[in-house]
């Protein structure tokens, strides 16, 4: 048997061009409010200095842009907390750029395109806009890097009995990749995890146990009418964990970790219960 | 921390396939660096090339996952008994209880290069590279856990030259909480464009053989390599993992911080986790790359840290510097240091950076090992910091 893995979710980071931050989001995806009018809305890596926001992929704005969002309602200081960042696919626009220069001018091939290239340029970037020196990671499982993030970040959180951040998000994919990598528009979520004894009461606690277990390979598919709020991109991995979110009551998801095992999740709204 | 039993280990890069080609090279001084022949215009610098990667005979099962990076893992993965290791792990266990995690910085990007370089005139993937699984950066674990049935938990960790480094410690993690009874932790990575060019656009290729730590070094020399160990929480150890530290520069994507203070945390947690002092350490295989930045950093920390009993070397003179897969390769030359009682020197070096301390050697040496520690520090500011010991110290 494994170790039930709890934790309160103190803060929650959304971002998507049409649902830009966890208050919109959660409005709009509850029905409590109508989607905000006006053109789609861009990110912005605010943590960072000038020069280096500007040159700021869409990868790492958005990725520090539900990083920050989810300090910042857990009120806690992003220097204290270890990080956990994962995507599916990373940079993709780099990963286009990387290839298309490689068959054509290897000799011109950009350096900051090439740092920025690797899959912890997110985590790299959040550390030093924050100024955090605690262990950050950087993950990928396919189908499964929600879930996978998920695990290590709640695996950290109670190994370490410290509250963590994950951050989890992938933007769309450019050119003859996305042939393979199919990935659209921008979509990141964050969460900040605590696995102590809370003095507040929580509005969530999330409870997670791994099983031996086969689970189905994809996601259960999103409410419909969310098709049009969010885009085709790899992390709607994320969505049940957010239907849970936006949600009224508990609930459960099973997420597939391995060819044999999952997570199994619970979700407890504990605000819908009433005061403790 | 309890320490982790490594009941198997493995490693194959330029110098040969398996542990006993590696012990012999680190003892004969024999490098495993020749003159850059990857790519269609190949760069005017030395590599660490895994030969015979293009002649492997390749199982039709594993059709969809053929690429350089999964040809090397499949290498590696045949040394030094690995896989009946992992076979009876999944006996022992069960298959879901088994994790795996795998490191790993640009995976199989050189599958991607390639169909680059072949699109169709309609801009499409040329037939035979349409397999969107060598396309992702977990490539390498979707292959190793098909070839070997492990059900368990499943991700990749890419956080550049740490990665295979940080592996360890989330195995001990998930071992630690009983997420699983056993994980196979390693790392894969191999030459590619991306990484001779990248780091050529940085200026940090050698147009020589890598010589680390030397004051006329002239930057690395890529190499691509693969590792495997097998972690459990008991039974016939190899060698135990006793401390891993994890931490961040907060300074720059592809420069250390001046001081070190990013390494400096991650030493001491290792240490503090493994129950030592700096004293204890017998033999440090250190990062070492040859560029100008790191080894000037790293140098005057470990002469700050550490007695002059220290012996402390870096190894990429013989391996160049495998990337993603630096962290389980000098992993392996530790635990080859500590079952061997060999601690390896410096190759190619001939006049010590002033900035270094007495640790750092450049003679190999036979002495009884019993503590070894090696430290790996990726883009990003990511470190990591291993250690490993003959006996449990329960």
């Amino acid at each position: 048997m494994s170790t039930r893995l709890g934790a309160r979710i103190a803060g929650i980071g959304f971002w998507s061009p049409l649902l830009p931050g966890w208050p919109v989001a959660r409005d709009v995806l509850a029905g409590l409010a109508p989607p905000p009018a006006g053109p789609p809305a861009k990110a912005s890596a605010r943590l960072l200095a000038p020069t280096e926001r500007r040159r700021a992929p869409d990868t790492v704005a958005i990725a520090l842009e539900v990083a920050a969002g989810a300090c910042e309602m857990a009120r806690m200081d992003p220097r204290s907390l270890p990080s956990i960042f994962a995507s599916t696919h990373g940079d993709l626009p780099i990963n286009d750029y990387m290839c298309s220069t490689l068959a054509t001018t290897p000799a011109l091939c950009s350096p900051t395109k090439f740092h920025n290239s690797v899959h912890n340029a997110a985590a790299g970037y959040w550390t030093m806009g924050t100024g955090c020196m605690q262990p950050s990671t950087a993950l990928s499982a396919w189908h499964d890097t929600f879930a996978n993030g998920l695990l290590e970040a709640l695996v950290q959180a109670v190994a370490g009995m410290t509250p963590v951040l994950y951050v989890a998000y992938d933007v769309g994919a450019r050119g003859p990749l996305a042939a393979v990598s199919p990935s659209e528009g921008l979509l990141a979520m964050a969460l900040v995890l605590d696995p102590r004894g809370d003095a507040n009461p929580a509005d969530w606690r999330l409870d997670a146990s791994v099983e031996a277990l086969p689970a189905p390979s994809q996601s259960a598919p999103a409410p419909a009418p969310w098709d049009a709020l969010l885009p085709a991109n790899a992390m709607r991995q994320c969505l049940p964990l957010l239907a849970a979110l936006t949600g009224s009551g508990d609930s459960s998801m099973l997420l597939r970790l391995g060819s044999g095992s999952r997570l199994a999740v619970t979700v407890i709204n504990a605000a819908a219960q009433g005061p403790a | 921390m309890i320490p982790l039993a490594v009941t198997a280990f493995t490693a194959t890069s330029a110098v040969g396939n398996g542990n006993a080609a590696h012990a012999a090279a680190l003892r004969q001084g024999r490098s495993g660096l020749r003159r850059n022949d990857f790519t269609a215009q190949p760069l005017d610098t030395w590599i660490g090339r895994v030969a015979g990667l293009e002649a492997l005979d390749w199982p039709q099962a594993f059709a969809r996952h053929d690429c350089r990076n999964n040809r090397l893992a499949w290498l590696g993965l045949q040394q030094d008994g690995l896989r009946d290791a992992v076979e009876d792990a999944i006996r022992r266990h069960g298959a879901a209880r088994v994790a795996l995690v795998l490191g790993t910085s640009t995976s199989s990007i050189g599958a991607t290069e390639e169909a680059y370089a072949r699109l169709g005139v309609d801009g499409s993937f040329p037939p035979d590279l349409r397999r969107p699984e060598v396309h992702t950066p977990h490539s390498l674990g979707l292959f190793v856990a098909h070839a070997l049935g492990i059900a368990g938990p499943c991700v990749t960790v890419a956080t550049a030259c740490s990665s295979s480094a940080k592996v360890f410690a989330q195995a001990e993690r998930l071992l630690r909480l009983g997420i699983a009874d056993a994980a196979l932790v390693g790392g894969v990575d191999t030459l590619c464009g991306s990484v001779l060019f990248g780091f050529n656009s940085l200026e940090l290729v050698s147009r020589e053989p890598c010589r680390p730590f030397d004051v006329a070094r002239s930057g690395i020399s890529l190499g691509e390599a693969a590792g495997f160990a097998l972690l459990e929480r008991d039974g016939a150890a190899a060698a135990w993992l006793i401390g891993h530290g994890e931490s961040s520069d907060a300074h720059h994507m592809s420069s250390p911080h001046p001081q070190g203070l990013g390494a400096r945390l991650a030493i001491g947690d290792a240490l503090a986790r493994a129950g030592i002092a700096p004293g204890d350490v017998d033999y440090l295989n250190l990062h070492g790359t040859a560029s100008q930045k790191n080894d000037e950093v790293e140098a005057a920390l470990i002469a700050e840290l550490f007695p002059a009993t220290l012996a402390a070397s870096s190894t990429k003179g013989w391996t160049g510097h495998t990337l993603g897969a630096a962290g389980i390769l000098e992993a392996v030359i530790c635990l080859l240091a500590l079952r061997e009682g060999f601690r390896p020197g410096t190759l190619n070096t001939t006049t010590l950076d002033p900035q270094c301390g007495p640790q750092l050697r450049l003679q190999g040496e036979y002495t009884p090992v019993g503590i070894a520690m090696t430290q790996s520090f990726g883009f990003g500011g990511n470190n990591c910091v291993l250690v490993f010991a003959q006996g449990a110290r329960r």
